[in-house]
């Protein structure tokens, strides 16, 4: 048998992914979670901090529940649940850094939880930061920026 | 050549070595699974009271080893040979498991295949001479599984339909040169097959082919027919791999579907324990068959079975740098008299 024959009969075994369900599972958490942090940002606001400021804060009380739920266990249950629609939002990527960092903790604090922390979120951080150089770039010699 | 190698791959032992005993350790999910009866220990802390996976899976071991020694009447010092085999790197698991015993040990390496790997090797200690008893036994633990092959236990993602969930785990048997039945009758030594797979999360696919290549290699070695197994118990293809296996043997004129189980579809109760495809690793079959099946082949329900336990033997590396997955499979025929 060739592999490409083999490659078809897999297809036909291999239960697929759920895609809809999980798009509408990930769409109600993830529009929760951002439900929640604009709840979070409107108080704040409230309270007279400004715009900025409530933005800064809204971001860091998120993060600081994502590691709280990560540390308790439950973030990977609401993450098996919802899929993308709890890793995209700030939540996710606390937990993308808080979870290696709980995992690698036998390994010490510099080999396990400092070199290990960042080994999920890492990529992210590169290609995002460089994205956004990219963008600033364009924006600097297009867009009129000065 | 020499007698006892017959046809493309096969062994047939001249003095079948006995399955003196046998012991299964296991963790609290496999505890709480259909064959919950059949383990030895089933301990309720994944940790084993050990301060990390590692040392868990490693107390497995030892205390796997230990008891199927002691069911026999044995101490460690009366074993000439340790093999084992897990999924850690640097096969830690078993090592740090053996290294109070001070015995001659083999490292092995099969993935999850190491129980039979063990198997063979250690028949082939015995029936070679070289020994009268060898200690035959396979690791695996979730957690440390997940760590060395995939994600954090705590990132929040979700598993792949086709992905298992490897077992928590350790079986050990004594095999011993003389004793009583069940005996190793003959063996099929598995090569490594790549079909081209290179979905890590369907790794039943990526095994199929070669649980296939040396099922039909044993039958034509040994001039067998499916009907000859009572059972033909595979490793940890799951139920994806399974389908195939059976699916690939048929294109060759052999039915297996009346015979064939899977460890890691027996293991685990697949929907209320949510392992999507099965269990896997190298405890699936290594527990199953020194709980389960080695209890059956005891009271003669099961006179005659084929063990083939399965393992993938990619490396994580290998995978990032786009290799597709190769297999392998030991078949092991067991027989109660």
């Amino acid at each position: 048998m060739d592999k490409q024959t083999y490659a078809d009969m897999v297809k036909a075994a291999s239960p697929p992914t759920a895609v809809f369900g999980n798009c509408v599972r990930a769409f109600f958490v993830g529009g929760g979670i951002c439900v929640l942090g604009q709840v979070l940002h409107d108080a704040f606001l409230g309270t007279g901090l400004a715009r900025d400021d409530a933005g800064l804060v809204t971001a860091a009380v998120l993060i600081l529940l994502a590691v709280l739920l990560t540390a308790l266990g439950v973030y990977e249950k609401i993450g098996k649940f919802a899929g993308a629609g709890s890793i995209v939002p700030i939540t996710g990527f606390a937990n993308s850094v808080a979870a290696p960092a709980i995992e690698h903790k036998k390994e010490g604090l510099v080999l396990g939880v400092g070199a290990k922390m960042f080994v999920i979120a890492g990529p992210v951080l590169i290609y995002g930061i460089m994205a956004s150089v990219v963008v600033g770039l364009v924006y600097y010699f297009v867009g009129g920026g000065s | 050549m020499s007698l006892k190698f017959v046809g493309e791959a096969s062994v047939r032992f001249a003095s079948p070595p006995s399955i003196l005993t046998a012991a299964a350790v296991v963790g609290p999910k496999e505890g709480e699974g259909p064959l919950r009866d059949y383990f030895d220990v089933v301990s309720q802390d994944v940790k084993f009271g050990k301060e990390t996976w590692e040392q868990a899976e490693s107390e497995m071991v030892r205390q796997a080893i230990e008891l199927a020694v002691k069911k026999a009447g044995l101490t460690t010092q009366d074993i000439q040979y340790i093999l084992a085999g897990d999924l850690l790197n640097q096969n830690s698991g078993s090592v740090y498991g053996v290294r109070s015993f001070g015995r001659p040990f083999f490292g092995l390496f099969g993935a999850c295949s190491a129980m039979g790997e063990s198997m063979c090797l250690g028949a082939m200690l015995l029936d070679g001479g070289f020994g009268e008893y060898v200690i035959a036994a396979a690791s695996s633990h979730f957690c440390g599984a997940e760590k060395t092959f995939r994600f954090p236990l705590e990132l929040g993602t979700q598993r792949a339909p086709t992905a298992s969930w490897t077992v928590t785990g350790d079986g050990a048997v004594v095999l011993a040169a003389k004793g009583t039945g069940p005996y190793i009758k003959t063996a099929t030594i598995g090569a490594v097959v790549d079909m081209g797979v290179k979905d890590a999360n369907n790794m039943g696919a990526a095994m199929a082919p070669a649980a296939a290549d040396v099922i039909l290699k044993h039958f034509r070695d040994l001039d067998l027919t499916p009907d000859y197994y009572d059972v033909i118990a595979t490793g940890d293809l799951g139920e994806v791999g399974s389908n195939l296996l059976v699916k690939l043997i048929q294109q060759d004129g052999y039915d297996i579907k009346a015979r064939h189980v899977d460890c890691g579809l027996l293991i685990f109760d697949q929907q209320a324990q949510d392992v999507h495809a099965g269990g896997s690793g190298c405890g699936c079959s290594a527990a199953t068959f020194a709980g389960y099946f080695y209890a059956k082949l005891k009271k003669g329900e099961i006179k005659r079975m084929l063990f083939v336990p399965t393992g993938a033997l990619h490396s994580v590396v290998t995978v990032q740098q786009g290799e597709s997955i190769p297999a392998i499979a030991h078949a092991v025929g067991i027989a109660g008299e």
